[in-house]
């Protein structure tokens, strides 16, 4: 039977010496397990150190500290020739002076697989990447998309325990892109095998994979589906960099159970929400309301009669608003310079002006409580 | 005359200018002409006046005469020449051959140097250039001359006891084409290897290739157009040079090159070395076409 993980980081560390004689923990004290069959994907902006974790795993890099084991083997110095994972890379790499039925053949070559299974298993991979028909021709003559295929079944061809793909739909246009995405999906389901995945683009891991492991300047800060890092990051970061959100500052009052009030400074009134981590009384806080998960409501001026006991209430004036079609975007106004983004989902399909909000209305934001995070502050 | 074609305007004369702005032809041609002109005197002129003086007669005073002669190729043939044109394929092939073995490992560490020592390393190799090459042919001299440099060196390390001989012998002028050829190796060498990305290296390590298996597979491949472009670039040369058997091969060792000199210079029988020199340049031709068609054209060289 298999090991219990396809990889496991334990405690990596990579340190790079800078230029300027100083150096930086591309990689710094990373644990991450990784299911057999999973789709996993490493999230972050540029230089968080997601392809430098890939490469680790690939055996271009050789972790400073801690293990990288695949498949229940640790790596140590094994070099890349040795593991049993294969790479699609960012520019693909493909080999400009052989064809594409070369390119893929290789890997086999490598392996001293016959050459009748190198033919019948090349144009098994040329047709799972539905570029069948294609071996005579040199990578330099395919479009974009098709070379990343081509890159894509020079790996797969090679049955790895686990693929490692580097922003692969990188240099592709947003509607191939998007194709591209469930495509490579559906071919991991059908597969089978480990696929890990680098890629800045949030959507993009939200759309395909099944735990996200979001990092940021070489620190894995949450892992876990779509779902949680969504509705429920562990820190400012995670909140920040996955979707769009508002953050209020101010200092914890109350704690009950999981309950946490905060006295936010501007404007100057308590907000209670879900707290997340370690807070304690009088502690730092940001508190996170995402655009779409607040309820607006014309203010009348008239007394709040009824204000549910799970929902906070916010006073704004619209500032500014953009309609998408799906929903409108809005930019309130909370006061002392605080602004909030808001999307009103647009439920009711009307032309009448008078449906939509517009600037310098008067509003009351209902936001409930389940729907507001309490994160600290320092973090990150 | 264009205005009469025309016919419904009024008659006016085909200027340049007229021409120039209707015709995509004659514009071309008028664009390209620097290049045809310098092309036509630098090249096709002088080759038109060597292939006629090549079926020319020598006076008696070592005058040209236009008289039809057949005899400048048929003298070509004679044994004498022959070993003489055998002898200078060989050294040329020989040169370019150790040209290769030695300026390929030399093109492969420049190209993989940190990039800051980069350029520091290719001012080097280009370094020698700034001295006259018969001066450095000369220094040579003094190298491998019988108790020179290399000896005294050779004999200090106990490697040899005698005195090796080198100077005026065939090696010496291979050691020293070697020399003078070995930056025009390295350098197109040196661009193709430059240009092997990193990450087609990791993809093939990646796929299973040890890295001599890489290096066969994947930077080998790629770098002979570097390596027909830095052939090209030396064997051409090589084949016609004088300078370097004149200095260091002594009496004993002529190349064609030298034959072609004497008789423009010493034996005053122009009509014959025009003849050699056709020779030489259509062996050489020959020789590189073949090449190339079986290799394929130095795409660094068009770089």
């Amino acid at each position: 039977m298999k090991s219990e993980y396809a990889v496991e980081f334990h405690d990596v560390v990579k340190i790079f010496p800078t230029p300027e004689g100083g150096q930086v923990n591309a990689v710094d004290h990373v644990s991450i397990n990784i299911n057999h069959g999973e789709f996993f994907s490493l999230l972050g902006p540029s230089g968080c150190g997601k392809t430098t974790s890939l490469r680790l795993m690939a055996g271009f890099e050789w972790p400073t500290s801690g293990d990288v084991i695949i498949d229940g083997e640790k790596m140590g110095r094994r070099p890349p020739f040795l593991r049993p994972v294969n790479t699609v890379f960012q520019n693909y790499a493909l080999f400009q002076h052989m064809t594409v039925y070369q390119n893929v053949a290789f890997g086999l070559e490598m392996e001293k697989v016959s050459k009748n299974e190198i033919d019948r298993r090349v144009n098994e991979a040329l047709e799972m990447v539905k570029l069948p028909g294609m071996g005579r021709r040199k990578p330099k003559q395919l479009s974009g998309g098709q070379q990343q295929r081509i890159a894509l079944a020079r790996a797969l061809v090679k049955r790895p325990e686990v693929l490692l793909l580097d922003e692969p739909l990188g240099a592709l246009d947003l509607k191939l892109r998007k194709e591209m995405q469930l495509e490579l999906k559906a071919l991991q389901e059908q597969v089978g095998i480990t696929f890990i995945y680098v890629t800045h683009d949030q959507e993009e891991a939200l759309t395909m994979s099944n735990r996200i492991a979001v990092m940021s300047r070489g620190k894995a800060l949450q892992i876990g589906p779509a779902v949680e890092i969504y509705e429920r990051p562990n820190c400012r970061f995670v909140a920040d960099f996955i979707g769009e959100t508002n953050f209020l500052l101010g200092k914890i009052k109350i704690i009950d159970k999981d309950r946490v009030t905060v006295e936010i400074s501007s404007p100057n009134q308590e907000i209670c929400g879900i707290g997340i981590g370690q807070l304690s009384v009088g502690q730092a806080v940001a508190v996170s309301i995402r655009p779409e998960k607040v309820r607006l409501v014309d203010d009348d001026g008239s007394e709040v009669a009824e204000l549910k006991g799970t929902e906070n209430l916010l006073k704004g004036r619209v500032s500014a608003t953009a309609y998408i079609g799906s929903d409108t975007r809005m930019v309130l106004e909370l006061g002392t310079g605080v602004r909030m983004k808001v999307w009103e989902q647009n439920a009711i399909s009307t032309l009448d002006p008078e449906a939509y909000y517009s600037t310098g209305d008067v509003v009351r934001i209902f936001v409930p409580y389940e729907n507001t995070l309490v994160l600290p502050e320092d973090s990150v | 005359m264009i205005s009469e074609q025309v016919g419904a305007e009024p008659k006016k004369k085909a200027s340049l200018f007229t021409v120039l702005r209707e015709n995509s032809r004659a514009q071309g041609l008028f664009l390209i002409s620097p290049t045809n002109i310098y092309l036509f005197l630098m090249v096709v002129l002088p080759l038109i006046l060597v292939t006629g003086l090549s079926f020319l007669s020598r006076g008696a005073y070592g005058q040209v005469l236009f008289r039809f002669n057949l005899t400048n190729y048929t003298r070509l043939f004679d044994a004498l020449y022959g070993k003489v044109m055998v002898f200078s394929l060989g050294i040329g092939i020989g040169t370019t051959l150790i040209c290769i073995l030695v300026g390929y490992p030399l093109a492969y560490f420049l190209a993989r140097a940190p990039a800051r020592q980069r350029s520091l390393l290719l001012f080097l190799i280009l370094l020698p250039f700034w001295t006259n090459f018969i001066i450095r042919i000369f220094a040579w001299m003094i190298i491998l001359r019988s108790g020179g440099l290399l000896d005294t060196i050779l004999q200090w390390l106990h490697i040899t006891q005698a005195p090796l001989n080198l100077l005026y012998t065939p090696t010496a002028v291979l050691i020293g084409m070697v020399y003078e050829f070995l930056p025009f190796m390295v350098l197109p060498l040196y661009t193709s290897l430059e240009k092997i990305e990193n990450s087609l290296l990791e993809a093939a390590a990646d796929l299973g290739a040890p890295p001599w298996k890489a290096f066969l597979r994947v930077t080998l491949p790629l770098s002979v157009p570097g390596m027909i472009a830095g052939t090209i670039l030396t064997f051409i040369p090589a084949m016609g040079m004088f300078v370097v058997p004149d200095i260091l091969g002594g009496a004993k060792t002529i190349l064609i090159g030298n034959v072609i000199r004497n008789q423009f210079l010493t034996a005053r029988d122009w009509p014959f070395g025009a003849a050699a020199s056709m020779v030489l340049m259509i062996m050489t031709m020959v020789l590189t076409l073949y090449y190339t068609r079986k290799a394929g054209f130095g795409e660094e060289l068009l770089v």
